[in-house]
């Protein structure tokens, strides 16, 4: 094979492994899209929060440790312990069910039948407190991550296809554990959703929320469950992007590349998500390959954003959305 | 409860429609606004269990403001609901569907992407006792249970005659299927109290024939208490017990079929008055 097509090759393999993370953030818009009707503004916000904590629990730091420092003249930092990962990302969990909570109580609740702009608005609102909270809860500076995840390139896959192709492949080993870890999550969502008693209660919310109510569902709990289910893949996305450079406040920004994701493979859809996240993540590292040199580089910055208003022009309710009728 | 057992339960118990029967659920003085528009204006009437009870009406007589209220949708200015000899707390829809009271709509609210058969089985939710948890570390339990109400949802089903559709997502349905899922669904809660707003709406003659029957049917074979609204008289004077007639917020009439059909009040709302 030429040089140039296994080249193409292996840069479309790193993009699907970069797509397997952007459809990580949409997933979790989607999700609570689905079930509340709310676009969760807060979803990369989400993320970054659930790294921040993963890592403070883990290294034992003190939480608000400046702010009690400044007030009572102290010099805390750090609890001296260190927990094992399994530990720090279940408790981390524990954090994220609790957001969702409060997100019920303080937020949700009192915004019942509003319009879905001023729910958008209030997610907005969450997304910065939730922004400033995490850095005066925990720090604003930029922490390592590390619960074990294999870093570096992967020798084997570059030594297989160094053989079989004379032209080794480098791969990211993150990437691909990366790829495994939102494949099993969103099978075991499928699964979650179609068989248990909760899932179904979701996709009935989901479908009509009068229905919904007359059969006993509690509107309140579902929407406890779907954001807590949202807080999980924002820590497991959280992890992964925090793995790969490190938690720092860019981390909330990701979500802004979900977007293009969620307007390609449509805001209703799990399936639109992942594939929606593949196709941009694939199409911004060929485009830049091969139409970069020609137009001077930097083209991943925009092309997600270009081929969205594509879609936005001829196809606006994505790849799997509803179609959108407009009722006269 | 075996078909069997509801079917002898209902047979022992169903005495007539006018002798001592227990009151399922009594509404007392119900007014409701919306803004300065009343829809209800101190209506009272009561629900004997076991029986079927109609509420009609002309357009915006406030029948299904009426039935929302006993379901929760609405919450009255005043009055009060006795439900089972107890004073009914101001409830949320969920918790009065949890006490027992199953509805269907006007505009068919089914789950359009689900098939049949989960959109029944979503009517048995609230009597799933195990939770998330058991469900994720105790397979189990769970899993048996899951088949309980799997052969439950199947005996509604097989007695809704609608076996060669379980599969089908109920988005593709024929309106009136649509309507007869809707009632699976409602039945599935093994509910005390039925409420059905409009089942016939738009139906063609036989589909209406089909829906009197299963009414009848539920009525004798669960022994559930059926309150109904439906504009086609005929049907009405057929099928229940006894009939509230409204008009403009008010209860204008009271009582079995026959008397109601008799009575002036009722002949002026439904024919007007000459002034």
């Amino acid at each position: 094979m030429p040089q140039q097509l296994l080249f193409a090759i292996e840069v479309s393999i790193n993009g699907l492994m970069t797509g397997v993370l952007y459809a990580l953030v949409a997933l979790g818009f989607v999700l609570i899209f689905k079930a509340s009707g709310v676009f969760n503004y807060a979803q990369g916000v989400m993320a970054l929060f659930a790294a921040l904590t993963l890592v403070g629990l883990q290294n034992g730091q003190v939480p608000f440790a400046e702010l009690i420092n400044a007030i009572f003249n102290a010099d805390v930092h750090h609890f001296g312990w260190r927990l094992p990962a399994v530990v720090a990302i279940l408790l981390a969990l524990a954090a994220m069910a609790l957001l969702a909570l409060l997100v019920e109580r303080l937020v949700l609740k009192h915004l019942v039948n509003q319009e879905p702009i001023i729910l958008f608005m209030a997610t907005i609102g969450l997304a910065y407190f939730l922004e400033g909270f995490g850095d005066l809860m925990w720090g604003g500076d930029l922490k390592k991550l590390e619960v074990g995840l294999p870093i570096g390139i992967s020798e084997s896959v570059e030594a297989y296809t160094g053989e079989r192709f004379g032209y080794g492949f480098f791969i990211d080993r993150l990437d691909i554990v990366a790829a495994c870890v939102a494949a099993v999550l969103v099978a075991a969502l499928m699964v979650f959703s179609q068989y248990s008693k909760i899932g179904r209660a979701l996709r009935a919310v989901a479908d009509d929320h009068q229905a919904a109510l007359s059969v006993g569902i509690s509107l309140r709990f579902i929407w406890v469950a779907v954001w807590s289910i949202a807080g999980l893949v924002a820590l497991v996305a959280g992890i992964m992007w925090g793995a790969k450079s490190g938690v720092q406040f860019s981390l909330s920004l990701i979500a802004l590349k979900a977007l293009p994701v969620l307007m390609l493979g449509g805001l209703t859809s799990i399936r639109g998500a992942i594939v929606g996240g593949l196709i941009i993540g694939v199409g911004e590292k060929l485009f830049d390959f091969f139409a970069g040199p020609l137009i001077g580089g930097a083209t991943e910055n925009w092309f997600a954003y270009v081929l969205a208003l594509c879609f936005l022009v001829f196809r606006p309710q994505g790849l799997f959305g509803e179609k959108i009728i407009e009722r006269v | 409860m075996t078909a069997q057992e509801l079917q002898n339960g209902a047979e022992a118990e169903r005495p007539h429609p006018n002798g001592e029967r227990e009151v399922l659920l009594e509404v007392r003085d119900i007014s409701l606004r919306f803004g300065g528009v009343a829809a209800l204006a101190n209506v009272s009437f009561d629900i004997l269990k076991g029986e079927i009870r109609a509420i009609i009406g002309p357009n915006g007589a406030g029948k299904s403001s009426m039935l929302n209220v006993i379901n929760g949708f609405y919450f009255p200015q005043s009055g009060e609901i006795w439900f089972k000899g107890r004073k009914r707390p101001a409830l949320k829809p969920h918790r009065v569907a949890r006490q027992g009271v199953s509805r269907t709509f006007q505009n068919i609210a089914l789950f359009h992407r689900m098939s049949v058969l989960d959109n029944i089985m979503t009517g048995r939710l609230t009597l799933m006792k195990s939770g998330m948890l058991s469900q994720a570390v105790w397979m189990g339990r769970a899993a048996r249970e899951d088949a309980e109400h799997r052969e439950k949802v199947e005996r509604i089903i097989d007695f809704l005659e609608i076996q060669s559709i379980r599969k089908v997502p109920v988005g593709r349905l024929p309106y009136g299927l649509q309507k007869r899922v809707e009632l699976g669904r409602a039945l599935a809660g093994e509910p005390e109290l039925l409420l059905l707003d409009e089942p016939m709406a738009g139906m063609s003659v036989e589909e209406k024939e089909d829906m009197s029957r299963f009414i009848i049917d539920v009525n004798d074979e669960f022994g559930t208490t059926i309150t109904l609204i439906e504009h086609d008289m005929g049907v009405v004077m057929d099928i229940s017990d006894r009939v509230v007639v409204m008009d403009y917020g008010r209860k204008i009439g009271d009582g079995p079929p026959d008397a109601v059909r008799r009575d002036q009040a009722v002949i002026d709302a439904y024919l007007g008055v000459a002034h």
